[in-house]
């Protein structure tokens, strides 16, 4: 039982068991070759999965990360288009800047208005979307419409990774550091963990959640770029009903929907166990349309996981009520 | 929408010495202000499109928000209990399948009901055990489901379809039971009666209202709080299958794709009507309003060729904004 109340433990365990299992019928997909390209890919999803994880932790959720990735990927492709110079650390600058921008338009509604964040992201998430097709014309952006240098970014490697790998490593390194050595990560578990005692102690929690929807929406923008350079095109449905995939990586890593509880860790293996299975399909040859179920499938298990872990070990007085609630 | 939270802090809340009158009341009402609307956007349209004042325009209409407000309905109540069901779309298209599946055994337009119907209720059965019986919240519950139940649909067709629905079948989705009142329009206006009096009318209704101000108080109070909340996850299967049953019957075919995205606009129909997405209070003629109202914003756009992607920035807008504008008006209020 111990070993289960370790979710990053058991979860590695899962993934080299996963892995394992992969190998002993198709040894090439273990290869360090092949390993590099699956991280790689899962990059984006880590990405964002580190931002999801720290709105969930302040008791929100943000279901517009996919269409704000959508939305920073066009209008960069579009400023690409219209100029090719522009050097591609402005690119990303901008890219995180702008959707560091979305993330406060969600952050500013849930704090000021106090919304339920569920229905300012829904609201965004089709918002964002609907715009995409507003300045694009629901025209797509091909690759040859892309500067090299553009497109060319995230493939650059460097010690045998591709740059995409180096800015997720980057990206958890920062949170990792974020949640654990600075106010702002303390009080992002403080705020989720208990509102009231989080105020009592100084935190002003609104404050917290937005600037938790701050640094999802940055992310985010960060990874529209990413995404866009790296299939080297950009049209209004890109990464359509990702949010979803991103939840499901948090929740398989044990961060708690209901608050206060989660780790980096965690959530970067839980985005990497939906990308070893997404990468894993094809080899072991079934239908790529079996993943969605896979992943729905993974986060209710996952879900039912955290209940057991998390179930408050007070006292029960009224056992049929506790029950029944 | 966790349960019985125990940082909900007290409200204060102002009594006032005197209620007022109650056509003062309906008249101050959400409803009313949504009534309004709606009939300065009918107004409008009238006036921005000379295809809008048709009886049979009108009737094709009333389609852009049948399907959505059955599945509303119990959405609603599911809401005011202080849950949520975001898998209803993709309940939809497992239902759909289903369908198809029947169809392709050789099954007659009543099997083919009866099969959607059944996935729907199945459906709603498992989201409700999970929620009730594991205690899991309904957010994540149903955001898995979501995938879930949609995947399935995926791996049964692929990127295929199914096709060659009996003629029967037709009836639900294209029938007219008279002139041009259509057969989605009947039971729009049947289902809506029977949810109203559900809720305003029963105890039942009562229990709901109860369970979501407060779940903890209402089990005391002797209400089987899990057992309410199984039969709101039923029925919203049940209707999530009965618009799988109209919807496959209009378009004749079933793609996994299928009202995909449908869920952001039930709810947005529901907090529209004036649901408290928190749970505790919203009423059925609220919802039905709502419902009547996005059609009309929907196809008046639709007259002046406004994309479909378009409309949602608008359908966006108005989900966030019913609810920040009156918080806004507060604040400046207190101000």
């Amino acid at each position: 039982m111990s070993i289960l109340k370790h979710r990053e433990t058991l979860l590695v365990a899962v993934i080299a068991a996963l892995l394992a299992l992969i190998a002993s019928r198709f040894p090439g997909f273990v290869a360090p070759q092949n390993l590099v390209s699956v991280f790689t890919d899962t990059a984006p999803l880590m990405i964002l999965a580190l931002g999801q994880m720290a709105v969930i932790l302040t008791r929100c959720i943000d279901l517009s990360v996919a269409a704000n990735l959508a939305l920073t990927g066009m209008v960069v492709a579009l400023l690409n288009t219209v100029a090719p110079g522009l050097p591609v650390a402005v690119t990303i600058l901008l890219a995180i800047g702008l959707g560091a921008l979305m993330g406060a338009v969600n952050g500013l509604l849930v704090w000021k208005l106090e919304i339920p964040s569920i229905v300012v992201t829904l609201g965004t998430m089709t918002i964002f979307r609907g715009i995409i097709f507003l300045i694009s014309d629901g025209q797509w952006v091909n690759a040859h419409e892309m500067s090299a240098s553009f497109t060319g970014f995230p493939r650059l490697t460097l010690l045998g990774l591709p740059l995409l790998a180096w800015i997720a490593i980057a990206a958890i390194a920062a949170m990792a550091l974020n949640m654990s050595r600075t106010t702002l990560g303390r009080s992002i578990f403080a705020a989720g963990s208990n509102p009231h005692a989080a105020a009592y102690t100084g935190i002003d929690v609104g404050r917290t959640q937005c600037a938790a929807f701050v640094i999802s929406g940055a992310l985010a923008g960060l990874t529209g770029y990413l995404w866009i350079a790296r299939y080297a095109v950009a049209y209004v449905d890109i990464a359509g009903g990702f949010e979803l995939d991103v939840v499901a990586a948090c929740v398989i890593g044990g961060v708690s929907i209901a608050g206060g509880v989660g780790t980096v860790a965690g959530a970067v293996l839980g985005a990497l166990f939906l990308g070893v299975i997404k990468n894993a399909l094809p080899v072991v040859d079934v239908s790529p349309f079996w993943q969605l179920a896979i992943s729905g499938a993974a986060i209710l298990i996952a879900v039912a996981f955290n209940a057991r872990a998390g179930r408050a070990k007070g006292r029960v007085i009224l056992k049929s009520a506790e029950h029944a609630a | 929408m966790s349960l019985a939270d125990p940082d909900m802090a007290p409200v204060p809340r102002n009594i006032p010495d005197r209620l007022g009158t109650p056509a003062a009341k309906i008249l101050k009402s959400w409803e009313a202000l949504l009534l309004l609307v709606a009939v300065a956007v009918f107004i409008l349209n009238s006036f921005a499109s000379p295809y809008f004042l048709d009886a049979w325009s009108l009737s094709d209409a009333t389609f852009n928000f049948t399907e959505k407000a059955m599945i509303a309905f119990a959405m609603a109540l599911l809401i005011i209990s202080g849950e949520i069901d975001l898998s209803v779309a993709s309940i939809i298209a497992l239902a759909s399948t289903a369908m198809g599946l029947v169809m392709e055994a050789g099954g007659g337009t009543g099997l083919i009901v009866a099969a959607g119907l059944a996935t729907g209720l199945l459906c709603g059965a498992f989201n409700g055990v999970l929620v009730t019986r594991l205690g899991l919240p309904s957010i994540v519950v149903t955001i898995g489901t979501m995938s879930l139940f949609r995947g399935l649909s995926y791996i049964v067709l692929g990127d295929g379809a199914f096709r060659g629905y009996p003629a029967g079948l037709a009836w639900f989705g294209q029938g007219y039971v008279f002139w041009v009142i259509t057969v989605e329009m009947v039971i729009f206006v049947l289902l809506a009666l029977a949810f109203g009096v559900l809720l305003h009318k029963t105890n039942f209704g009562r229990q709901v209202y109860a369970i979501g101000n407060n779940p903890t108080a209402a089990l005391f109070s002797g209400i089987r709080v899990a057992r309410v909340k199984m039969i709101l996850f039923l029925m919203t299967g049940l209707m999530s299958g009965l618009a799988a049953v109209c919807l496959t019957s209009r378009l004749g075919s079933t793609r996994p794709s299928i009202a995909s995205g449908m869920e952001l606009e039930v709810v947005t129909m529901v907090v529209l009507g004036g649901v408290s997405i928190l749970g505790g209070s919203g009423s059925i003629p609220g919802v039905v309003i709502a419902a009547v109202l996005m059609g009309l914003v929907t196809f008046g756009l639709g007259l002046l060729n406004v994309p479909g992607i378009v409309m949602s920035i608008f359908i966006g807008c108005m989900l966030i904004g019913v609810i920040a504008v009156p918080r806004l008006a507060a604040k400046l209020r207190r101000a």
